[in-house]
């Protein structure tokens, strides 16, 4: 413990150092994030063990402004001479590129002051054999539930923590920890008519290891999603009203979050340019990103440019009232940073949610499914065609084929295809079912009609 | 021949690795290796017709694996240390239950790849800044000349070059110089209020006169500008089951997703794949012959050898429509009894070795392209394609389309919209009726991504003819 502490005050005194060097090197502005982190994975498979992984990292990335002009480097290498040689080369770096008139770190007076704890990390530390047994037992949940399981492409349990330190020369100095602790299973089901198989999988994540599903309850489920597909078909081409489930509605308001980041906003490639504070979706949708969700999956006490985070509402109502800007795309659209820069150590900031969700309704999932008499309820989504654009959207999916208000077989080899302004205009219901197991989450979602394209 | 490539770049001695390996290859482990890896990557981009982001990372460290049985153990370090490699090879060998690791490695020579698909001198690698930067300048004047509805040129040019050397338990010092670029072009056309996206981009592993060739930057530019415009007078796609025409290069992603990725041996050792009982069956129709080769000079998906040290290959997979072989990597070989392929493949020193694809390929037919477009009395001719995906066990798969035409009545007319495609891997290539001449290779833009691994891959098609395919467009 103590070997830590004096580690990680070794790393403010770095970037503190650097940060002079850096001044010194000809750069008028500078900032710096270092992140490290330990992370042990263990895969067992069929209930033996496939795979350990363990690990410890650590990556340093230095960004300059040298007046307008700016460049980012990283390395995993803190020897003094290798840190030294980098500050020249970032600076050089800068030199060569253009000048960008609204580069540059946030004003002095934006940055974050004080910020709450908000709970995200947890010093369990889990040994090798306790780590193997949670995955044994979430696969043998998983293999036991129905004799159709047959197979299992493994589970996973997996362990990290790590922390970030940032700083800049405005003088700010920040730093967090965090942990994570997640586990897996893709049991394989099959037909034992025609040998047809069927994988899915399920999954629990959170930061702390005592709010983790158990075990059992996550082989259960992923067991029963995945023998639920056995007999799946095609279906006739056709429009009807679709049924996102939660988690595949969560990959809607990933491609809003998309669409909301200033960086496709200012560049015109996002089919919502231009649409601030007009109507996107009926009144009872509205969608937040909120940074300060104690112990939550996207949670961070200031940003990548540290500034602080905060609640955003992004559809409030049904009308988009914001975008997700950091400072640079906030600047180039006229506006201020809502505090959602992202930085991966090496790369110049960009935009990303914290956590980002669409409020719940009233209505269970089954109540949604009533109301459909004939429809797609999509369970799985693949591919990436989707124009953020123009919104012109086009997956594979499967799911199940809605009959009279119920799920009465399985479908796939189908695709949906809609454009993604008229899916969130066409948000018919929205359900209560809302969970985090991520950063972005959604509870069921109907939309009005898709063209659903099969036979 | 490759480079020599000595350990002490790594700035650690032969002894030091041997003891290492040593300490990983206890009795139960079958296989150990340790893999050295340091990368320097560097990336320029533009837009709003200004270079006005430039980065570099570099990043160092060391993979350590061993397994026994079907048991992998992996731990890997950013420090390059006698303590963090032995502490590495405890953590490594804890999956075979053994005590204290002292087993004994034949002392191995030190050795260079039989070959060299990539000769380029490290200064042809490393590119001025100031070089890169007037690349993409060109390119925002070529791409905006080409039409003034072209509002916007975003291009990035990115290098990377990879040092390894790999050092095995079954006697193997073997390192490689791996550079590997790309040029990726993105152009916003504006209309009438409605706006449209085109991309194109190419690269490999090749110095930086390759993009200056014939002026392909220009050429880049110009494709992403011309599929921007084109796109503005797209229609709805169509929806339902119709014939598919895909031209040559890039569509050859079919093949990664609908066989690619179903064949490969980790899947298949674990029967969770929609082939594992296929070999020697029919998948195919018999105009098709489809391979995989690392083996070809400068190409994106092409190794002198492999993360594991074995030569790269040409591994044939469907030969006139029978299966014929998967491939491998030396833990999935090993465990299934057949030969090694040199496909084992790892992300960086921080992922563990998969089988994975190189180039990806079918072979060229008889049929004339013409001919093959004339064949189809109402159907899609698709030439240009984004991402796709596959679900290993069921085989169902997808790719989007991102330029494609309707053709009717033997003709191509009017551009639709992009549209996702669904088929199912091991039926779709039964339906393949004609086979062009024309084989092309993609121009090298392929990122495949498994277990949330990516590495650089190849693809190749002639003009193929689909009798029936999924079309996922809007319109009935």
């Amino acid at each position: 413990m103590n070997q830590s502490i004096q580690q990680r005050d070794g790393y403010s005194q770095l970037a503190k150092d650097l940060l002079v060097k850096a001044k010194r090197s000809g750069a008028t502005e500078a900032d710096i994030i270092i992140a490290d982190g330990e992370t042990f994975s263990v895969q067992v498979r069929l209930g033996s063990v496939d795979r350990l992984t363990k690990a410890r990292e650590k990556h340093l990335g230095l960004r300059v402004f040298v007046g307008k002009r700016s460049a980012s480097t990283s390395t995993s290498d803190f020897s003094v001479d290798s840190l030294d040689q980098l500050v020249l080369e970032t600076c050089n770096l800068a030199k060569a590129v253009v000048e960008d008139q609204v580069s540059g770190l946030p004003e002095a007076g934006q940055m974050a002051g004080k910020w709450p704890d908000l709970d995200l990390y947890d010093s369990t530390k889990l040994t090798t054999e306790q780590q193997i047994e949670l995955a044994k037992r979430v696969e043998a949940a998983a293999m036991s539930m129905d004799e159709r399981v047959t197979n299992s492409e493994g589970a996973d349990f997996d362990s990290s923590s790590g922390r970030v330190v940032l700083g800049n020369s405005h003088g700010f100095l920040g730093e967090y920890q965090s942990s994570s602790f997640s586990m897996s299973v893709s049991p394989v089901a099959t037909d034992s008519q025609t040998g047809a198989m069927q994988r899915d999988s399920w999954y629990a994540i959170q930061r702390k290891f005592a709010k983790l599903d158990s075990p059992e309850a996550v082989g259960l489920e992923a067991a029963r999603r995945t023998v639920r597909k056995l007999g799946a078909r095609k279906i006739a081409t056709q429009r009807v009203p679709v049924v996102f489930d939660s988690e595949m509605a969560g990959s809607l308001m990933e491609n809003l979050c998309s669409a909301v980041s200033g960086y496709s906003l200012y560049k015109g490639a996002s089919f919502l340019a231009g649409q601030l504070d007009k109507p996107l979706a009926p009144e009872h949708v509205t969608v937040y990103d909120d940074g300060q969700v104690v112990g939550g999956l996207g949670s961070r006490p200031f940003d990548g440019e540290g500034l602080p985070t905060r609640k955003t509402t992004v559809v409030q109502r049904g009308v988009l009232k914001s975008y997700l800007l950091d400072t640079y795309s906030g600047r180039k659209l006229g506006l201020a940073s809502t505090g959602n820069a992202s930085r991966s150590v090496g790369e110049n900031p960009s935009v990303g949610p914290t956590n980002f969700y669409l409020v719940p309704g009233a209505r269970t999932a089954d109540e949604i499914i009533q109301t459909v008499k004939q429809g797609l309820y999509v369970t799985d989504l693949i591919g990436f065609g989707i124009n953020m654009v123009t919104g012109d959207y086009s997956r594979g999916a499967a799911g199940f084929w809605i009959e009279g208000g119920e799920l009465a077989y399985p479908v796939e080899e189908i695709t949906i295809a809609a454009n993604l302004k008229d899916m969130f205009a066409g948000i018919e219901m929205v359900g209560s079912d809302l969970m985090f197991r991520g950063r972005i989450a959604s509870p069921t979602v109907k939309i009005a009609e898709m063209m659903v394209a099969g036979n | 021949m490759g480079e020599l490539v000595q350990l002490t770049s790594f700035g650690l001695t032969e002894g030091e690795v041997l003891g290492a390996l040593g300490r990983v290859k206890v009795r139960d482990v079958d296989y150990a290796d340790l893999y050295f890896e340091s990368c320097v990557s560097e990336s320029v981009s533009m837009e709003e017709s200004l270079v006005k982001r430039a980065t570099k990372s570099v990043s160092q460290g060391v993979g350590v694996r061993a397994t026994a049985g079907e048991k992998t153990g992996f731990a890997y370090s950013d420090e390059l240390t006698k303590t963090a490699l032995e502490l590495a090879a405890d953590t490594a060998r804890y999956i075979a239950n053994s005590p204290s690791g002292d087993g004994q490695v034949s002392v191995p020579v030190n050795q260079r790849p039989t070959r060299n698909l990539y000769p380029i001198e490290r200064a042809q690698a490393e590119v001025a800044t100031v070089d890169r930067v007037s690349l993409l300048n060109a390119i925002d004047v070529e791409a905006r000349r080409y039409d003034s509805r072209i509002k916007n040129v975003m291009a990035s040019f990115n290098t990377e070059y990879k040092v390894v050397v790999v050092a095995t338990s079954d006697g193997l010092i073997i390192g490689d110089l791996q550079p590997l670029s790309r040029l990726q072009v993105t152009c916003i056309a504006e209309e009438n209020g409605q706006r449209q996206a085109g991309s194109f981009g190419g690269g490999g592993r090749v110095g930086f006169e390759f993009y200056h060739e014939g002026d392909r930057h220009l050429r880049f530019a110009r494709e992403a500008a011309r599929e921007a415009i084109l796109n503005l007078s797209a229609v709805e796609a169509p929806a339902g089951v119709m014939p598919v025409v895909l031209g040559g290069g890039w569509p050859g992603i079919l093949l990664h997703e609908a066989i690619g990725h179903g064949l490969e041996a980790d899947f298949n050792r674990k029967k969770t794949s929609a082939f594992s009982q296929l070999l020697g069956k029919r998948v195919a129709s018999d105009v098709c012959t489809i391979v995989d080769d690392g083996t070809l000079p400068g190409r994106r998906g092409s190794l002198n050898m492999d993360d594991e040290g074995t030569p790269t290959g040409r591994t044939v997979l469907i030969e006139r429509g029978i299966l014929r072989g998967y491939i491998t990597d030396k833990l999935n070989a090993r465990l299934m009894g057949i030969p090694v392929t040199g496909n084992g493949r790892r992300e960086s020193y921080q992922s563990v070795v998969l089988p994975r694809m190189t180039n990806t390929f079918m072979l060229a037919g008889a049929s004339d392209p013409d001919e093959i477009i004339r064949s189809v009395d109402r159907g899609l001719y698709a030439v240009s394609f984004g991402g796709g995906q596959v679900d290993i066990t069921n085989g169902k798969f997808v790719f989007s389309a991102s330029e494609a035409y309707m053709i009717e009545g033997g003709k191509v007319t009017r551009p639709v919209k992009g549209a996702t495609l669904i088929g199912s891997g091991p039926e779709i290539l039964t339906k393949v009726s004609m086979v062009g001449h024309d084989l092309k290779l993609d121009e090298g833009i392929g990122t495949c991504g498994k277990d949330g691994q990516s590495v650089p891959v190849g693809v190749g098609l002639p003009t193929i003819r689909i009798d029936e395919i999924t079309v996922g467009g809007t319109q009935e």
